[in-house]
């Protein structure tokens, strides 16, 4: 009789633990079936304009939905500007303080510096487009703008007129103060990973500071750096309000940074509820279906990036 | 030109010199680490630096090339007198101390993304060399001094960490004396490696004091006694006894001294 | 060595070199800290007139006209919150158990990766998707569909930080919890639980201070209402909503409340990270 107890009790356990288990799976596929449908509704979202205007919807420059005519291309067009311009600020100053916080920064200043910097990644964006709608674009329209007009006219980008100070520029500005805690904080953790032994080989070969950082740090924490930079781009691309606010929604391309501009993410939050077409919305729904595909390019190269910690690769003679 | 480049610091006398420990204290922040030092290593020798963990052996031989000081909050006093110049003087740029005292680390630290080449060539580009085949003479130099160009002439530019263990630690050696050091620091350098490795470091280590002045920190006695000409016995961040090595190992004067090499504490 | 030959022309211009990147370094600092301090302070200036209790206690103002408050935001705000805490809350708490406790590594780590994806989305996209999963079945907008579309950027940071915080958990306790003959589940809820929880719960923190202050993913999901409601099947409003219509409208008394609201939510992000790192603080310490 003994033998049946345990039996029994061992039964019974045996069966909280897959209910457990299951219960946890359960809500692990739940992760993985909002990924499925937000593509699911995306797609069937902007069938319509899938059908009706094909890949062509991305090239044509031309955009007018209440007259039929939808080219995306300016949208595209203004998101990898205005991105691009927000990563070429943001990527040095990133690299910048967080080299400043690894290598230089006093002890007591490390927390305090990171903390504000992080900061800046908490506000919301809509506050960030406030501020460059109202301070920003005005003080870029009143003194930056036109100074560069003035003295790089010469270069297409900052070719005049000066305008509103609503553009490319001003979004970029913005997103580069986005974008700068992502980076920052994912380099400087990468920049910590790498082992002292490295810093000190550098040393006692007798390198400066900023000669340790170029010979063994940067080289070593390369990949995270890189990984923080995409996971950067990938944020860039896909903001929405800070953008929109200071973007000035106009659909065109023209090469002076001056100029509105409009980006993908702002025309959807701009005009999709007042897309009156079954078609105008569906196109919005392709847009929004680009960007989810670039954005998840872009971030799963970041987390490949990211994960590969063991990156040796054959340096052949690198100077 | 040719005076400029003397001036780069490439053309330091080869010659070895003894270095002069005056009186040396090194803190962490307000924990006194080294109380007192006051040592003189002699040229084209091995000096063996013994004592419990902990004893400030490590502490010691990072303060002959400033690098004590990198760490946050640590700070010394004193004097360390390397040929005839005090490096703890004012005005005194560690960057150049450590370009004439090489230094070696308890495990082998290449530069990974670099070339077994490359990694040699780092301290020459760091300063200042920049012709092609000045710095290819100074690497195979750096690397047959070093017992290692035999079993790297082929894979020069593979990755300095696709070598064994033992190998890299002799890369980093033949690293540290492409700079053509007037001193060479070993801090533990055998530590991380096997009976084999160790041996060929321990016969390197032998081989370069005729160029080099060699301090050694080590944890195995065995070794000391092998290799050092010289052995000092560190406790608590004191000097203990300083003397030839036999005499450390067979007729030392300190109680303390004949207590850890007769495997009695520590 | 003689101190005549030292090498003084070389290495100056390479400590020149090594000064002039310390001086860009912290330039750098000052490029990312100066606009933050300006933006707060701005925020500060131009809000803090319209904290007062017609605030809090009032609904929105017609255009043009003065008085009123933002009570039916604030109030849509926190209904939001709610259905996203009940919503991405639990799903992020036992997914990250699943990825730490049961996960085989390779199925821990697709787990992660379909996580990242998810933290990857665009705010805005989420919204465009929950529009077409809920408000379109639904027929019309609906403060449900907000809370939706905000849990489910919620639960990525909620995913991670159950995840690390239980890896942080030593096995020691759970072989411990093991060896005394309790079942995994229990081990899990009475032994890993409790000693992740301050890191959860920074975690929630953290999710909630992320999705408080977005705007796009409720655009087309709740929408926004002018008047108060309760009723999570309606359209409802948000403060970032309400912040982002009255900020470019013309009216003095809008443009107002829309810098107090900016300066209540910047007042919360920071309560919540300031929070959640003492918290951290204090497990890292334990």
């Amino acid at each position: 009789m003994s033998a049946v107890q345990p039996t029994l009790r061992r039964r019974h356990l045996r069966l909280g633990d897959p209910i457990f288990f299951g219960f946890c799976a359960l809500f692990g596929a739940v992760i993985l079936a909002v990924v499925i449908a937000i593509l699911i509704s995306l797609i069937s979202g902007s069938w319509e304009a899938l059908k009706n205007l094909g890949l062509s919807f991305f090239t044509g420059s031309d955009w007018a939905p209440l007259e039929g005519r939808m080219g995306a291309w300016p949208m595209l067009y203004g998101t990898l500007v205005s991105s691009l311009i927000g990563m070429v600020i943001a990527v040095p100053v990133s690299l910048g303080i967080a080299i400043f916080l690894v290598e230089w920064a006093p002890h007591w200043l490390r927390e305090p510096i990171g903390f504000l910097v992080e900061l800046l990644a908490a506000i919301p964006s809509i506050i960030f487009g406030m501020w460059g709608m109202l301070v920003l674009a005005p003080l870029l329209q009143q003194h930056t703008e036109p100074w560069l007009a003035d003295h790089l006219g010469f270069l297409p980008i900052f070719s005049g007129p000066v305008l509103a100070g609503t553009g490319l520029l001003t979004a970029g500005l913005i997103l580069a103060l986005m974008v700068i805690p992502i980076v920052t904080s994912i380099a400087r953790d990468a920049m910590r990973a790498v082992p002292v032994s490295q810093r000190e080989a550098a040393l006692a070969l007798g390198a400066t500071r900023w000669e340790s950082v170029r010979l063994a740090i940067l080289p070593y924490a390369r990949s995270g750096i890189f990984g923080g930079i995409i996971l950067g781009l990938g944020r860039a691309l896909g903001e929405t309000m800070a953008v929109a606010l200071v973007i000035g929604t106009t659909p065109q391309v023209k090469a002076s940074l001056f100029q509105p501009a409009y980006t993908m993410s702002s025309v959807i939050a701009n005009e999709f509820s007042e897309a009156t077409t079954d078609l105008y919305r569906s196109a919005l729904m392709e847009i929004g279906l680009g960007l989810f595909v670039v954005t998840l390019l872009v971030n799963v190269v970041a987390r490949v990036l990211l994960r590969s910690v063991n990156h040796r690769a054959p340096a052949g003679t690198t100077t | 030109m040719g005076a400029l480049r003397a001036a780069d610091g490439f053309s330091v006398s080869r010659e070895s010199v003894a270095v002069e420990v005056k009186d040396l204290h090194a803190f962490y922040g307000r924990q006194e680490a080294l109380k007192g030092v006051t040592m003189m290593l002699p040229a084209n020798a091995v000096t063996a630096i013994i004592g419990p963990s902990g004893c400030g052996k490590s502490t010691f031989i990072r303060c002959l090339n400033r690098m004590h000081e990198e760490v946050e909050g640590a700070s010394v006093q004193g004097a360390v007198i390397i040929g005839e110049a005090n490096i703890y003087a004012p005005g005194v740029d560690p960057v150049e101390v450590r370009r004439r005292v090489g230094m070696v680390f308890q495990r082998p630290n290449p530069f990974p993304h670099l070339s077994v080449f490359e990694n040699v060539a780092a301290g020459l580009r760091l300063n200042g060399m920049h012709s092609r085949s000045e710095i290819a003479d100074r690497v195979e130099e750096a690397l047959r001094l070093a017992a290692l160009w035999d079993e790297v002439r082929d894979r020069l530019s593979a990755p300095g960490t696709s070598l064994s263990g033992g190998q890299q630690q002799r890369l980093c050696i033949a690293r540290a004396i492409a700079l053509q050091p007037q001193v060479l620091l070993m801090d533990e350098p055998a530590s991380a490696l096997d009976p084999v490795a160790t041996s060929r470091i321990e016969e390197l280590a032998v081989s370069l004091k005729s160029v080099y002045t060699i301090v050694i920190v080590t944890h195995n006695m065995q070794q000391a006694a092998r290799i050092a000409d010289k052995t000092a016995f560190f406790w608590l961040g004191e000097l203990v006894e300083f003397d030839d090595t036999d005499t450390i190992f067979t007729l030392p004067k300190d109680k303390r001294t004949e207590d850890y090499v007769r495997g009695r504490m520590g | 060595m003689n101190a005549e030959r030292r090498p003084r022309g070389h290495v100056g211009a390479r400590r020149r070199r090594d000064k002039t990147m310390l001086v860009l370094c912290i330039l750098a600092v000052i490029v990312a800290v100066v606009p933050l301090l300006f933006i707060l302070g701005y925020t500060i200036v131009k809000g803090l007139p319209a904290l007062d209790l017609r605030f809090f206690m009032m609904d929105q103002p017609p255009a043009g006209a003065s008085g009123g408050g933002l009570r039916n935001a604030i109030v849509g705000t926190l209904f939001t919150l709610v259905i996203a805490l009940v919503f991405g809350v639990p799903t992020g708490i036992l997914a990250g158990t699943f990825a730490s406790e049961f996960g085989k590594p390779k199925l821990a780590e697709s787990l992660r990766f379909v996580n990242d994806v998810l933290a990857g989305v665009p705010s805005i996209v989420i919204g465009l998707a929950v529009y077409g999963i809920v408000v379109a079945s639904m027929g019309h907008y609906s403060g449900l569909a907000g809370g939706i579309a905000l849990g489910m950027l919620m639960i990525p940071t909620v995913t991670t930080t159950t995840h690390e915080m239980m890896k942080l958990v030593p096995d020691a306790l759970r072989e411990g919890a093991l060896a005394l003959g309790a079942p995994r589940w229990r081990m899990i809820t009475s032994i890993v639980f409790p000693s992740a929880l301050r890191g959860i719960l920074t975690g929630i923190m953290l999710a909630v201070a992320r999705v408080i202050g977005e705007t796009a993913p409720l655009l087309f999901t709740s929408f926004g209402n002018t008047h108060l409601t309760f009723n999570i099947t309606q359209p409802m409003d948000a403060l970032p909503l309400r912040i982002f219509i009255f900020v470019a409208s013309p009216y003095n008394r809008w443009q107002t409340l829309a810098w107090g609201g900016a300066l209540f939510l910047v007042v919360i992000v920071l309560i919540l990270n300031i929070v959640a790192r003492l918290l951290g603080r204090k497990r890292a310490r334990d």
